[in-house]
């Protein structure tokens, strides 16, 4: 049910990023809500499919993408590899790791970008990358980084729901 | 006989003092006799008729009440329906203007053959500039194909789906295209950007280019083909130690709000890449 469900939500929240967000830049910077829903459900405590949710949300984004299709997989997935190690190291404050977690995948995913762009020759003013995306679409992701920690820790719950020891 | 004749009297005296009264009642030379007369009347109607009124009101009030809020539900149901109708109506308006521009480009350029599509969705990534659109390879779009709107050049497809093609826009920052600016016909490399911005380089020093010249596609590198329309020069860059002049190009397509699209479907893009040569070549 956790891997079945990840489907739907991942595939709508792809949609509503290219069709809306996309649209809605702050600067020429832009959220990727895809990402902070892959980061929100790693964080989460009881969590045992943090790795398929990051291997299917990096397949569908690259796919859609016209960034090299490695590059997102291998992004999503370091992000969760550093959403699941401070859920071990910061587990009695989530939301810090949470914090954390989306400021450094973000880095990781658009450092990556940078890269793969840089090395298919396409010219990129450092500067303007910088200042005008990179900063911006990581103000973006932190903003929306808490109601995306409490919307997919409610879907958590749901899912792992807890059980009473007697 | 004497008291009928008494009786035929008396009817005719008290006929002639009505019709009497009559004719000074039509005259009106009775109204203040009248009016001091009626007015209680009217006084007293007047109130009994108000009570009656208010009593009648008290007690239909309830029903009142409740007919008129069920009639301003009902009113503002169908104040929605037409307000969401004129919404309706207002997209289909601007859609069938940019249409109506759209087929008037199709007409001034016969030459070619067309596919209108809708732009659904932008690229995930900021860092580059790609739309999607909603026609793919069962609409006969192929990759390299040429796109355009009424006002000029938007790019060109850079991958098909079955249903759904994604375009590469010329502010691309990886994209160049071969141009030529008029009217000095001179030659140049016009060049996208992760700002959005597209910039002309390659344009000899000894070019004369002035701000506000045209800047067209020349069909050069077989990518595109020539004369469609990409902007204006805005300001250019001279140093007497570059190679090159540089200018700035505004374009005359506005990237945010890009609608339904034209795809060139009858242009075929030549691969001109196994002709170049290269230091390992002969």
């Amino acid at each position: 049910m956790p891997v079945l469900i990840a489907f739907p939500i991942l595939i709508l929240l792809l949609i509503v990023q290219t069709a809306i967000l996309s649209n809605t830049p702050l600067l020429q910077g832009t959220t990727d809500i895809v990402l902070l829903a892959v980061i929100a459900w790693a964080i989460q405590k009881k969590v045992d499919t943090a790795w398929v949710w990051g291997i299917i949300g990096g397949l569908l984004v690259g796919y859609v993408s016209a960034v090299p299709l490695p590059v997102y997989l291998a992004a999503y997935l370091g992000a969760v590899g550093i959403a699941l190690l401070l859920r071990q190291r910061v587990w009695n404050v989530p939301f810090l790791g949470m914090l954390i977690a989306t400021f450094t995948g973000t880095i990781l995913l658009q450092g990556s970008t940078v890269i793969a762009l840089r090395i298919a020759d396409t010219p990129l003013a450092m500067n303007d990358t910088l200042n005008l995306i990179i900063l911006p679409g990581l103000v973006l992701n932190l903003i929306l980084a808490l109601p995306f920690f409490l919307i997919f820790g409610d879907l958590a719950k749901w899912l792992y729901p807890e059980t009473l020891e007697m | 006989m004497r008291t009928s004749s008494a009786r035929t009297w008396q009817t005719a005296v008290l006929a002639f003092i009505i019709i009497g009264f009559i004719a000074l009642a039509l005259g009106g030379y009775l109204a203040p006799v009248t009016r001091v007369l009626m007015t209680p009347v009217i006084n007293a109607q007047t109130w009994l008729s108000t009570r009656y009124i208010l009593v009648q009101n008290y007690f239909n009030a309830p029903q009142d009440l409740g007919r008129l809020r069920q009639r301003n539900q009902e009113l503002e149901a169908e104040n929605a329906r037409l307000e969401s109708q004129i919404i309706e109506l207002e997209q289909q308006l601007s859609e069938t203007r940019i249409l109506s521009a759209l087929v008037d480009f199709a007409r001034v350029h016969p030459q070619n053959r067309y596919v209108a599509a809708s732009v659904i969705g932008r690229d995930p990534s900021p860092f580059v500039k790609y739309v999607i659109i909603n026609r793919g390879s069962d609409d006969s779009l192929r990759r390299g194909m040429p796109v355009v709107t009424s006002q000029g050049l938007v790019g060109r497809i850079a991958a098909v789906t079955a249903g759904a093609g994604r375009v590469e826009l010329i502010i691309n920052p990886a994209s160049s295209i071969n141009v030529r600016l008029e009217p000095s016909g001179t030659q140049a490399v016009l060049l996208g950007s992760v700002t959005g911005e597209l910039t002309l380089d390659m344009i000899p020093q000894s070019a004369s280019v002035q701000v506000g010249d045209l800047v067209l596609t020349s069909g050069l590198g077989g990518n595109y083909p020539g004369n469609i329309l990409i902007g204006q020069i805005t300001s250019i860059r001279r140093l007497e130690t570059d190679l090159f002049q540089t200018a700035s190009v505004q374009p005359v397509v506005d990237f945010s709000r890009l609608e339904i699209l034209l795809v060139i479907t009858n242009f075929q893009p030549v691969d001109i890449a196994p002709l170049v040569p290269t230091p390992a070549a002969p």
